[in-house]
């Protein structure tokens, strides 16, 4: 079995994010980038499977600039075999990404893609059903436990009431949640092994795929500050608060 | 169970300025070495932190074509300004009446952040193998007992010491020779000068604590190229520090303080001190209306020629503020850090081609301008401890009128950890509230770091006696660990009538100043799991 993993890179969950003074973006410039976690999730189910014996080949994948490419090379250091980088320049929607890899899969043909359930940047969460309809394929998403079943998966997905256990055919879509796993570190050894690992480019272009976004983004701002709260000295004075100036009781 | 090793010609800790250089410089005098350096930041540049007007004497040297490069060096400084600040007065003074080490006209205002990133593309692009998120936790010595190179930190490892399923054993990197590069109070550097003796028959090291600041501000304020500095308020005589703001690129200043840690008084705090300083008409009229976009904090090195300890020694060498390279009147240590790298980085390679010995470093340094610099600027920073006045005055004899040439070398007498008197005798000090418009508290600042530390793993800022911040220090100097950390790392705290030490490890900026400070070198700062600690970016 065949696993291809799909990884972004995106600002680092620890930044601080900034949003540009004349509310055209958000202020990348050299902030600290990093792997969307729940794609981290999603590499490392798939070493996971690798090592149990239950897949012979992991590919790792990312859409996106130049730099993007360190995401991959990140995936090979703890257990990807190779790497796909298709270059595109600028913003990217999950329509342009889905239909990317859409492409990528008629040519590498996986028998899962794996992904983390949505980047923490723009929180879509779009591309892997888009992938799934795109394809006409199953889909499990919000994962949080993967058992791989002869031709088919079970999955247990993180939904508002709590667990859902479902099974699905392979070949499949899987979007991971972060309870999936504990990524691994990569260890020293293994990033100086995943140098040496090969990772095909593609243009976009030659894929055929129209990346031109589709929305129009009119203006990004930051959420208004939080006004600083007040101490009350006793229950009558909250009381009388609530009631008469916050108008909530 | 035994670590993997992997073995090199030269082993570099540190990603900084002059651990870079090293790097650089050794495959420029032989591309065939095998060099790798570790770096205990998630990237390269996110623990950097530093003012910065840069001198670009030694990257001339080093990368003469570093214009065609698309350097990050770009602001050149247009004009220089001196203020000293009373309450609410200033000051301005005559720039035709500062020591030549203090005029900037041939400098640039930059990023050291930025510049270290491109300096480690450079190192890449020569081939040398760098490893950020790697922090060398341990120094490993033959059975002759020269340094054999280091190992890496364990990950992995949970609050109790327990491996957890992601645990990965360190690696033992092995250098025919290692050079640290670790900055100002580099952990590993500390055991090897303490091992070797390397500050035998020198002055104790002197330490301050920088702090900076990133602003947005308004247009009609800003003045890109202008470097202001100025000196007292809201500091009394006896405690030396200034601040400075760099007018950089895209309506930026950098703005920041500097505090020598040889403070006197416990209840003083260096991070209010900075905060109050924003509030002088002077400085808040260029900053009102604009917006903080960063912040961060970091010791650096005072003691100049008089505390620099031996730099060299079987298997080993210290570069950079590791050792103590920066030239305090002049406000820099990013060029001498780098040089100091290039003449390692020339042992090394004679040490390799022609079997010399280390020691040849000493030399190497001593024929050169680096030596010539701090030489010339060895009085200055002890001469303050006569207080402000005192100190300006001499230094304008010691570096207009002689050119730092007197006949003769003034001491640092102290430790910075042995200058604190008793809290019961000395002055409180009453902070303004913070308005969160020019001042802000230590979490929100914290928050600006990025700072991180994978939760459940050791406390890595260690006790020698866990009681003795209640028992002792506490009640002798008020705990001053509560002041003296820049990120509010320390808390004491009451519970049910009795006072708890706390430690924020997780808050940690990677400062160093407790590991200096502590007036009985009570804590020992050593390396978190990898990658933890802050993410500048633009510092």
């Amino acid at each position: 079995m065949k696993i291809l993993v799909a990884v972004k890179r995106v600002i680092d969950y620890n930044v601080q994010i900034r949003v540009k003074e004349d509310g055209s973006g958000i202020a990348t410039d050299n902030v600290k980038m990093s792997t969307n976690p729940p794609d981290d999730n999603a590499i490392e189910e798939a070493v996971k499977i690798k090592e149990a014996g239950k897949a012979t080949e992991i590919v790792a994948i990312t859409v996106g600039e130049e730099k993007a490419q360190e995401t991959v090379r990140k995936a090979l250091a703890v257990g990807a075999d190779r790497g796909i980088h298709v270059k595109v320049d600028g913003i990217l929607e999950p329509l342009a990404v889905s239909k990317i890899l859409q492409k990528v899969v008629d040519k590498e043909k996986p028998d899962l893609v794996f992904m983390g359930k949505q980047a923490i940047d723009d929180d879509c969460n779009q591309t892997g059903q888009m992938l799934s309809a795109l394809l006409n394929w199953p889909q499990a998403t919000f994962a949080s436990k993967i058992e791989v079943k002869d031709n088919k998966l079970e999955v247990t997905r993180e939904i508002d009431e709590g667990l859902e256990t479902i099974e699905i055919n392979v070949p499949a879509i899987v979007t991971c949640d972060l309870r999936l796993n504990e990524p691994r570190y990569a260890s020293l050894p293994n990033i100086m092994k995943a140098k040496k690992k090969p990772i095909e480019e593609i243009a976009a272009s030659d894929l055929g795929v129209d990346v031109a976004p589709r929305l129009e983004q009119l203006k990004v701002e930051e959420p208004p500050k939080r006004k600083a709260g007040i101490k009350v000295a006793n229950v009558a004075e909250l009381v009388q608060k609530l009631k008469n100036e916050a108008k909530v009781i | 169970m035994s670590r993997e090793s992997m073995e090199y010609d030269v082993v570099i800790i540190g990603g900084g300025p002059s651990g870079l250089s090293t790097a650089i410089k050794l495959k420029q005098l032989d591309p065939n070495l095998n060099v790798c350096l570790l770096e205990k930041a998630s990237e390269i540049g996110a623990h950097i932190l530093s003012g910065n007007v840069f001198e670009t004497r030694a990257l001339d040297e080093l990368l003469p074509n570093w214009r065609e490069l698309n350097s990050p060096i770009k602001t050149k400084v247009t004009k220089e300004k001196f203020l000293f600040l009373g309450k609410t007065k200033s000051l301005s003074w005559p720039t035709w009446l500062l020591p030549t080490v203090q005029q900037n006209h041939k400098n640039y205002i930059i990023s050291l952040a930025n510049l270290c990133r491109w300096l480690a593309e450079q190192a890449e692009a020569l081939g040398v193998e760098i490893f950020p998120g790697f922090p060398a936790s341990e120094i490993l010595y033959n059975e002759d007992g020269s340094v054999k190179g280091v190992a890496t930190q364990d990950m992995g490892i949970d609050k109790e010491g327990n491996k957890k399923d992601s645990f990965e054993p360190g690696i033992e990197l092995l250098g025919k020779v290692t050079v640290f590069a670790e900055g100002c109070r580099g952990h590993l550097g500390k055991q090897l000068i303490e091992k070797f003796e390397l500050n035998k028959g020198k002055d104790p090291q002197q330490y301050g604590i920088g702090f900076k600041e990133i602003w947005e501000i308004e247009d009609k304020n800003h003045e890109e190229g202008l470097v202001m500095h100025t000196a007292g308020w809201p500091l009394d005589n006896n405690t030396y520090g200034g601040s400075f703001m760099y007018h950089a690129e895209n309506k930026q200043v950098f703005l920041g303080y500097v505090i020598g840690l040889d403070y006197k008084n416990p209840h003083l705090s260096p991070y209010d001190e900075f905060q109050r300083f924003k509030t002088h008409p002077a400085i808040k009229k260029i900053i009102e209306g604009g917006k903080r976009i960063s912040y961060g904090a970091r010791a650096l090195i005072e003691g100049g020629l008089q505390s620099l300890p031996r730099m060299f020694m079987p298997g080993a060498l210290l570069v950079g503020c590791d050792a103590g390279t920066l030239n305090m009147p002049k406000i820099k240590g990013s060029h001498t850090a780098m040089k100091s790298g290039m003449i390692a980085a020339e042992t090394v390679n004679e040490h390799f081609k022609e079997n010399k010995d280390l020691s040849v470093y000493e030399d190497k340094f001593k024929n050169s301008w680096l030596h010539k610099e701090l030489y010339e600027a060895r009085n200055v920073k002890p001469s303050f401890s006569w207080g402000l006045i005192l100190g300006i005055i001499f230094t304008g004899i010691d570096q207009i009128l002689f050119r730092g040439k007197l006949p003769f070398t003034l001491k640092h007498k102290h430790a910075d950890h042995e200058t604190l008197k008793p809290a019961d005798q000395s002055p409180k000090i009453d902070y303004p509230k913070y308005d969160n418009i020019i001042t802000f508290d230590k979490t929100s600042s914290v928050y600006l770091t990025g700072t991180n530390h994978v939760d459940n793993q050791p406390v890595h800022l260690k006790l020698k006696d866990p009681n003795l911040p209640i028992n002792y220090t506490l009640k002798k100097f008020d705990e001053p660990a509560q002041r003296y950390c820049p990120a509010g790392v320390y808390e004491v705290q009451k519970e049910n009538d009795i006072n708890k030490f706390v430690i924020n490890s997780q808050n940690c900026i990677h400062c160093k100043t407790c590991d200096i400070k502590e007036p009985s070198q009570n804590i020992t700062w050593i390396t978190p799991e990898g990658g933890g600690g802050p993410k500048y970016g633009n510092m």
